[in-house]
């Protein structure tokens, strides 16, 4: 239905003035307070005055952030592709599984996804904790991609299901391995399932800040973490919320550029 | 082409991993002795300290008392919404659809230092008394779940007839009985399946939750978190098992009501 609001002020606006209320006050206002605030000065333990200074974002360009963006990313890079590595076989075996067992195969990999964040981690602490794994980079890693495997599946399965298996018959027939076939039939048919999985994964990866802190130990440290501290210890509001904004538009930036290649190849 | 060995190998490993930390954790929560590695026997002991643990319950009694009342709220607010967006046609309709989205899309740390700010400088996370100061950390649950909702009532409302509608009114309903005796009737699979979510995502909550909670109230995943740093003992395995049967009844009952939808 397409029905003009101004011939139902009174049902428009009924329907629609809560919700954005909440968003105003939830999003709006919120984001909107923070990005004024990464444009502050700290003064004092609880005084923060408007500056419209750059200081807090210049912070961020310290070597001892750059190196907590650095590590940030290549902790989130190594959890997009491991993750991508074992979803992708994962995605396709229940894509050639038969129809009836397809449900509940997803539904096996999705339902871990409804236990709790914390539960689950917890839960890697201890298989971990005999390993000697716990409190390195590793640990981090491998509880990320833990906890971003459903989220990887989904996307390629449904990829992987619509594929034309003709297509890899045709270039095995025509004397293709199964490797060639792989990678110049079904890698390129797949691209964009992989893609919108690696955004997926690589997104809430970049801004995670849990699993650094519980399984992380002292020397890892993600830019959640640093964000934490400016806002539960550290006590530095303006650049916490610098950092936060930075990371939006990271994150904003990653999003931005997976769509643009999506419509480059269309 | 067929299910190779090799595939099906890898898919029973991956299930294998997913499942394994999972049943370790619940089978230690009934091991006699302290540790959550070591097996030490059988007992339901941890149960038992777990029930009596004072600050154990008050955390699990106000998950689900945030969890019920953001749930009630986004319900209502996500159907509006999606009604709204369905129904009319104005300025600023992908504005309001980018904006649904930004819960989605922003890092929770972000969202959730941002409400931090704004609950700090209003008081709003000092200011309350114990059970009302339950109320702004609901309300910051409903600002990410109720986009949830919203986009689960919306695929319902595509396939929707319009011409049900413009019945109702040619026979003379006005605004209110058409919606509570036509439109909400046949939402009313989507509502519970996206109430279902929200009661899900709420409970899950930890990042937002521990941004916007102050002093004195906590929650069951903060409390896990707490405990996790300070001292590991199978009394959260117990607690966790039991969350997990909560949340598994949960998602069952919301696949059963998605169902019919699809």
């Amino acid at each position: 239905m397409n029905e003009n609001w101004r011939k139902h002020r009174g049902a428009f606006a009924s329907l629609l003035g809560p919700g954005l209320a909440m968003l105003a006050f939830a999003i709006v206002v919120p984001m909107a307070l923070m990005l004024a605030l990464s444009f502050s000065e700290q003064r004092g333990l609880t005084q923060v005055a408007f500056t419209g200074t750059l200081a807090s974002y210049a912070r961020a360009l310290e070597p001892l952030y750059l190196g907590v963006v650095a590590q940030s990313v290549w902790i989130s890079l190594a959890t997009t592709i491991a993750t991508l590595a074992i979803a992708y076989p994962v995605a396709l075996a229940i894509a050639l599984a038969p129809p009836k067992r397809r449900d509940l195969l997803l539904l096996l990999v999705v339902l871990p996804f409804w236990t709790n964040l914390l539960v689950r981690t917890y839960a890697l602490i201890i298989v971990l904790s005999p390993t000697g794994l716990l409190y390195t980079p590793v640990a981090v890693v491998l509880s990320l991609v833990y906890v971003s495997l459903p989220f990887a599946v989904l996307p390629l399965y449904a990829q992987l299901e619509r594929l034309d298996r003709r297509l890899l018959e045709a270039s095995r027939d025509l004397g293709a391995s199964a490797w060639t076939t792989f990678r110049r039939v079904m890698l390129p048919l797949t691209a964009p399932g992989l893609a919108a999985a690696a955004v997926l994964v690589f997104v809430p990866t970049l801004g995670s800040f849990l699993q650094s802190d519980l399984l992380g130990g002292a020397g890892t440290q993600m830019i959640g973490n640093v964000i934490e501290r400016q806002f539960k210890s550290a006590n530095d509001w303006p650049f916490g919320s610098a950092l936060s904004f930075l990371l939006v538009y990271a994150t904003a930036g990653v999003v931005a550029l997976a769509s643009l290649a999506r419509a480059k190849r269309r | 082409m067929r299910l190779s060995l090799p595939l099906k190998l890898v898919l029973g490993a991956a299930l294998l991993v997913l499942y394994a930390p999972i049943a370790v954790l619940i089978a230690f929560s009934f091991n006699a002795g302290r540790r959550v590695s070591v097996w030490q026997g059988f007992s339901f002991d941890w149960y038992v300290r777990a029930a009596n643990d004072a600050r154990l319950i008050e955390a699990f009694g106000n998950s689900l008392t945030i969890a019920a009342i953001a749930t009630v709220i986004s319900t209502l607010l996500g159907t509006a919404t999606a009604i709204a967006l369905w129904r009319f046609s104005f300025r600023g309709k992908s504005v309001l659809f980018g904006l649904l989205g930004v819960p989605v899309v922003v890092p929770e740390i972000c969202l959730g230092v941002a409400l931090l700010i704004v609950f700090a400088r209003t008081g709003l996370m000092t200011a309350l008394p114990y059970p009302a100061s339950l109320l702004p950390i609901a309300l910051a649950h409903v600002a990410f779940a109720f986009p949830f909702v919203a986009i689960v009532v919306r695929a319902r409302l595509a396939g929707f007839d319009p011409r049900l509608i413009e019945a109702s009114r040619d026979l003379g309903a006005g605004e209110w009985a058409t919606l509570t005796r036509v439109l909400l009737p046949l939402l009313r699979p989507a509502m519970v399946a996206g109430a279902l979510l929200a009661f899900t995502l709420s409970l899950d909550d930890f990042v937002i939750t521990f941004f916007t909670t102050g002093p004195g109230t906590t929650t069951f995943p903060v409390l896990v978190y707490s405990m996790v740093r300070f001292s590991v003992t199978p009394e959260i395995n117990a607690a966790s098992t039991v969350l997990i049967a909560v949340t598994l009844a949960l998602a069952a009952l919301a696949y059963k009501f998605q169902k019919p939808s699809t």
